[in-house]
């Protein structure tokens, strides 16, 4: 009998794209070490334990005490990446709080299988709640790339970058969204298609949908204009003042649930800056379930069209 | 990654251990030294208006034996990667810690008065923010053998050979993370890593068997791989000789069981579960305390009226 296929280990993925990644960086960060509690397949760190096996750390499935250690790894000079799934990522939270935001380390942690990206693994599996909850440790970058090619800039920027970040990847295969050129900054949004009349700030899965929601906004004469904000973290509040007050309305959309997360973040730096009406696309404050993922992109209403909508529902608020 | 070289400094300058006369044994100048130190503890405690005692008193001497006699640290050293490393797991006994240290010169000792008071650099958990030399911040039980070991883990991968020390409570053997760290560490053959238990049997509310029973303890960590001694921790050349015990061992970590008495040193605290908290001394407590202590009316005067 063959080896049954894994699935997901493959392909477009985010995790894939961030673990190859990994792998190719470690020769240049050569104090850079890999933290896994026994899914490395599924995080795609499998690719670095194969390339550079003495750079790759098991620990089992005990994510409290990985997270901790990788502050002590940290500590004494390595540059530790903590991987796991997202939900599991919250078991350890109080850990990253800690030992690693409160004692200021540069380590980092990259959660796979974020949000209803997650799948048939159904609602236990599906993590909504990771952006909200490490968006609120001081000191912490949050990051949610959109595609593969931006995972990969991302995965370098974050080694290059000095203290402790949380970066989403994500288990399902992704569509491209990004070509050759495209740049990424910690800290920075931008804008990927122009529009006038609304702006639809997205982060992860959601930009490729949001992308798709503008096009058919443009169907119906309303001209929509994209942000990709794969910085959760510090928000770009410049760019979420400059699209207030050039556009007039918001909408943000997310893999995530509709509290805390970049729709939190995104309302908090416009009532701060530019006051605008905003509506939340994301999951509303529910537990998943199982299914494909862009068949629960439908059932809970973060799909192209849902955003499509708010946005026609945003733009009746719009002074 | 290159391997680091060899020589390690020893303790280098003067402290007040070093400062005791001459032709006094070690195990004798620890043993005044953490003496002096439970006496800066509850100095520290009375001014602040809060913090545990209990628990500060029991580990002084195995505080004592690390900074006065086990480490590799030193205090301009602070940032030599070839340093021992020491993590207080059990942070809320950060006034031993404080005192410990102000003795081996790390910090002022009048400074580490200020413990608690808003501005101090001296928090009621240390902070490593504030003081580079505390290696990392503690506070939630748990976390710092976690830390430790990783510490233990990231020395070795960089093929240095400085050791990693970390001090947990009893009570804090009650969560799920230390255990998730003595599996790893022993997995990882981490003998760079020695863990000291402060058993003073008592925890926040009461007794640990009328909380959550931890024996047969010398035999779970014996079951999880690691090197395990049991000793008195108050007596001072049990603790050293402990000490070499793990240095030789070779291929697991080690750890010292150390049996201690809550509050030790001072009668009306040994072994009584309402020393443990976050206590407010007055100062008339205070005062005889420091005097079954053995403190003279001039140390008292100098320790509380600062």
């Amino acid at each position: 009998m063959s080896s049954p296929a894994l699935i997901g280990s493959s392909g477009d993925s985010l995790r894939e794209a961030f673990g190859k990644a990994l792998s190719a960086l470690a020769d240049e960060f050569p104090n850079l070490v890999v933290l896994d509690a026994d899914i490395a397949g599924g995080t795609g760190v499998h690719h670095i334990r194969k390339s550079h096996p003495g750079r790759f750390v098991q620990f089992g499935i005990a994510e409290q005490n990985m997270m901790a250690a990788a502050g002590g790894m940290a500590a004494v000079g390595l540059l530790p990446v903590v991987t796991t799934f997202a939900v599991f990522c919250l078991r350890a939270i109080e850990q990253a709080r800690l030992s690693l935001c409160y004692a200021k380390r540069n380590a980092k942690i990259v959660a796979s299988h974020p949000g209803l990206d997650v799948g048939p693994d159904g609602g236990s599996a599906q993590c909504l709640e990771d952006l909200a909850a490490f968006r609120a440790i001081p000191g912490m970058t949050v990051i949610s790339p959109a595609d593969a090619t931006e995972t990969a800039l991302a995965t370098r920027a974050i080694l290059e970058f000095g203290g402790p970040v949380y970066m989403r990847t994500g288990r399902s295969p992704a569509p491209h969204v990004f070509g050759e050129g495209h740049k990424f900054e910690i800290g920075k949004g931008q804008i990927i298609r122009d529009g006038s009349d609304v702006t639809l700030i997205a982060c992860g899965a959601e930009v490729a949908r949001a992308l798709a929601a503008a096009q058919m906004l443009e169907a119906d004469g309303i001209s929509a204009r994209v942000v990709n904000m794969a910085t959760i973290k510090p928000i770009d509040r410049e760019l979420v003042a400059r699209c207030a007050r050039e556009t007039g309305a918001i909408v943000t959309a997310e893999d995530h649930n509709i509290h805390g997360g970049l729709g939190g973040a995104v309302a908090e730096a416009l009532a701060a800056t530019v006051p605008a009406p905003i509506e939340f696309v994301g999951v509303a404050d529910s537990f998943g379930s199982s299914g494909e993922p862009e068949e629960l992109a439908y059932a809970y209403e973060i799909a192209a069209p849902f955003i499509a909508a708010a946005a026609r529902k945003v733009l009746k608020r719009k002074k | 990654m290159t391997a680091l070289p060899h020589a390690i400094p020893k303790n280098g300058p003067a402290n007040d251990i070093a400062e005791i006369e001459l032709g006094v044994s070690l195990e004798a100048q620890l043993a005044e030294a953490a003496r002096r130190a439970r006496m800066h503890c509850l100095a520290a405690i009375f001014h602040a208006g809060s913090g545990h005692p209990g628990g500060a008193l029991s580990c002084a001497d195995m505080l004592a034996c690390l900074y006065g006699a086990e480490m590799n640290v030193w205090p301009s050293g602070a940032d030599d990667p070839l340093r021992d490393r020491f993590v207080l797991s059990k942070g809320h006994a950060a006034p031993a810690l404080y005192a410990a240290a102000a003795q081996a010169g790390f910090c002022d000792p009048k400074e580490a008065l200020t413990l608690r008071k808003l501005g101090s650099k001296f928090q009621g958990h240390p902070h490593v923010l504030d003081l580079p030399w505390v290696e990392t911040s503690t506070g939630s039980l748990g976390q710092g053998f976690s830390v430790a070991l990783g510490m233990a883990l990231g020395l070795k991968l960089q093929k240095n050979d400085a050791r990693v020390y970390t001090l947990l409570g009893d009570g804090e053997l009650q969560e799920g993370e230390v255990w998730e760290a003595a599996m790893a560490a022993a997995h990882h053959r981490l003998d760079n890593l020695c863990v000291l238990i402060d058993y003073n049997k008592l925890q926040s509310d009461a007794a640990n068997d009328s909380i959550m029973k931890l024996e047969p303890l010398a035999a779970k960590w014996s079951a999880f791989g690691w090197a395990v001694t049991e000793i008195d921790g108050h007596d001072v050349e049990a603790i050293l000789s402990a000490f070499r015990n793990a240095a030789v061992t070779t291929g697991a970590p080690s750890v010292i069981i150390a049996h201690t008495i809550k509050g030790k040193g001072v009668p009306m605290m040994e072994n009584v579960p309402a020393w443990h908290g976050s206590v407010k001394m007055t100062r008339e407590q205070t005062v005889d305390a420091l005097t079954a202590l053995g403190a003279s009316a001039g140390e008292i005067e100098d320790l509380l009226n600062v």
